[in-house]
């Protein structure tokens, strides 16, 4: 502890920077650009250098100011809050890098200290130790993205956004009234003293159903997902690719860390229900987005597919299972933030997102399509790709606990999203004249789209780091018990 | 002991017909109103759940918890009223247009 105490606590910094750079970009809107790309930066290394210190010492526990437990707030972090921060650090600092041509002047001025904002909410809910803190960092994040969402301004967009507030708040208050419960039955309000103490009882009972029922809303698990792809798809591109990629994951960790430390023991019905229903979010989710002929919203119906995945995992529970989910909800994270931003490069360059004239735009714009392919490989899970080796992960645990069944979901989803990925891909393969228009798209855009795209694409070649990542502070228990 | 329960109750009946009232009318206004009259029926729950018998002081962590319910709640409200305005200047109501409910 001594040795903790002495050096500078790692863990505040991802949750104190962007919180002052939010504020400095709100007061400075002229230097919000650099202000904001510094930030990132600045995250991404806090993230490293925390990382560095978890290598050594498996997970950190830090009491806020010194107080303690029963008053003050206390942060936790291990390998899984490590893996949450750094996927948000790396796709935060894409997203900034891609926002800093993106917006005009007037944009801007709200959008970097909204982000920042939202980008501190996000660190500080995957460092949270106690379920009160993760419900006021839920709901933190869940304003600033439905204020990101409205900054595109339009009628679809506000109403986008006010949907998506609406069931937002409903999702949180379900959460809060859960809180209430275990806080009632168990007398504690911090996950490690929850692990030891719950005990299966009626209220508990009543507690994980409206816990649950909250995050699955905000996480858009099939059939509560109504409200994501019009959210999604009418935000700017930046902020979907911020909502897809990260937003929708901070429910599904809060879910994720629950059932590990204590809803596991609420019994294996609940878990086959929660595979059910992503085995029909993979199925409904790439059909919707087959159907779909507007670009951004076939994205957004493929992030309902690929959240599918996540949940196949709780039928399984081992703790090869948790990786492979983890996994593709790395890479997925880095792939879909890519095709979203692909997707915005063609919008800015060709005013539309209309799939079927995308023919005559596809020529004009080879590094976005590359971008766009290569984040399509991770989410079909073909070899070497972040996707291949979450599938091949939960497809190993499937297949070991006897339950294959899942494993043909797997296969099926891969084929969806083949079809859908390739319902855009085979544009650049059409012999339309390319268009003249001549917009000049700026480098940072694309470059910025390819190199989340690539991080998708290494993540399969490179699995050492992430799973070894996984491992500190072992959050799956150790062995197969899950 | 079953004052306390009768409080709770009341606060998750609150809650209920907050649900019903979001589902049931188009208005976004009441929708907010109703979003509210759930937090309030939670808070409830949260207040009189902290006094677990009559002899001993009630416990203050959630009362502390619904404080920052209500600050939360405030924000949340604001932001949506403003978002209301901002649809009723864009399409002339303050209701959710029919044909973009999947």
């Amino acid at each position: 502890m001594e040795l903790i105490l002495g050096q500078i606590p790692w863990i505040v910094m991802p949750i104190i920077f962007p919180l002052i750079g939010s504020m400095a970009c709100f007061l400075f809107p002229a230097k919000a650009k650099s202000l904001g790309l510094l930030t990132s930066l600045v995250v991404l290394a806090c993230v490293t250098r925390l990382g560095w210190q978890l290598k050594a010492l498996g997970s950190l526990r830090y009491p806020m100011g010194g107080w303690g437990a029963p008053l003050g707030i206390d942060l936790y972090a291990d390998g899984l809050s490590l893996l949450m921060l750094l996927m948000a650090a790396l796709v935060g600092l894409g997203i900034s890098i891609y926002s800093s041509s993106y917006f005009s002047r007037d944009k801007a001025r709200h959008f970097w200290p909204l982000w920042l904002f939202l980008c501190g909410a996000l660190n500080a809910l995957f460092l949270s130790a106690d379920i009160f803190n993760l419900y006021v960092t839920l709901e933190l994040l869940g304003l600033t993205a439905v204020a990101l969402v409205a900054l595109a301004g339009g009628a679809d967009a506000l109403i986008a956004a006010m949907r998506y507030l609406l069931v937002s708040l409903l999702g949180s208050l379900f959460y809060l009234l859960g809180v209430a419960l275990i806080y009632h039955s168990v007398g504690s309000l911090d996950i490690a003293i929850l692990a030891q103490r719950v005990e299966p009882s009626p209220a508990m009972w009543t507690a994980v159903g409206l816990i649950s029922t909250g995050l699955l809303l905000k996480t858009a698990l099939f059939p509560m997902h109504f409200w994501l792809p019009p959210a999604h798809a009418s935000a700017p591109a930046p902020v979907s690719a911020l909502m897809s990629a990260l937003v929708v994951k901070a429910s599904f960790y809060i879910l994720l860390r629950m059932w590990l430390e204590f809803f596991q023991t609420q019994g294996a019905a609940f878990a086959n229900f929660l595979g059910l229903l992503g085995a029909a979010a993979v199925l409904w989710g790439g059909i919707q987005a087959l159907r779909q002929t507007q670009l951004k919203l076939l994205i957004a119906y493929s992030t309902v597919s690929q959240l599918g995945y996540l949940f196949l995992a709780f039928p399984l529970g081992t703790s090869i299972a948790w990786k492979g989910a983890l996994y593709m909800l790395f890479s997925h994270a880095m792939a879909k933030a890519a095709m979203f931003m692909a997707a915005g490069n063609i919008q800015f360059f060709a005013g539309h997102d209309r799939i079927a004239e995308l023919g005559s735009i596809t020529q004009r714009l080879p590094l976005t399509l590359t971008a766009f392919a290569l984040a399509g490989i991770s989410l079909m899970g073909l070899p070497p790709s972040g996707g291949f080796i979450g599938k091949w992960l939960l497809l190993q645990a499937s297949i070991e606990s006897g339950q294959w069944w899942w494993g043909i979901i797997l296969l099926l989803g891969g084929f969806l999203a083949a079809g859908y990925v390739f319902k855009v891909i085979a544009h650049v393969f059409t012999h339309d004249e390319p268009t003249s228009r001549t917009v000049t798209l700026p480098a940072t855009m694309e470059w910025s789209a390819l190199g989340l795209a690539l991080i998708a694409v290494l993540l399969g070649l490179f699995t050492y780091w992430p799973l070894a990542m996984l491992e500190m502070g072992s959050p799956f228990g150790t062995g197969h018990s899950g | 002991m079953s004052n306390i329960y009768l409080y709770a109750l009341l606060g998750v009946g609150l809650f209920i017909l907050g649900i019903y009232s979001l589902i049931v009318y188009a208005n976004l206004l009441r929708k907010i109103l109703a979003i509210n009259v759930m937090c309030t029926g939670v808070f409830l729950v949260l207040v009189s759940l902290a006094s677990r018998n009559h002899n001993v002081q009630p416990d203050t962590v959630p009362h502390a918890m619904v404080i920052t319910g209500i600050v939360v709640a405030v924000s949340a409200t604001a932001l949506a009223l403003i978002l209301m305005l901002k649809i009723n200047k864009a399409i002339g109501k303050s209701e959710f247009p029919d044909k973009d409910c999947e």
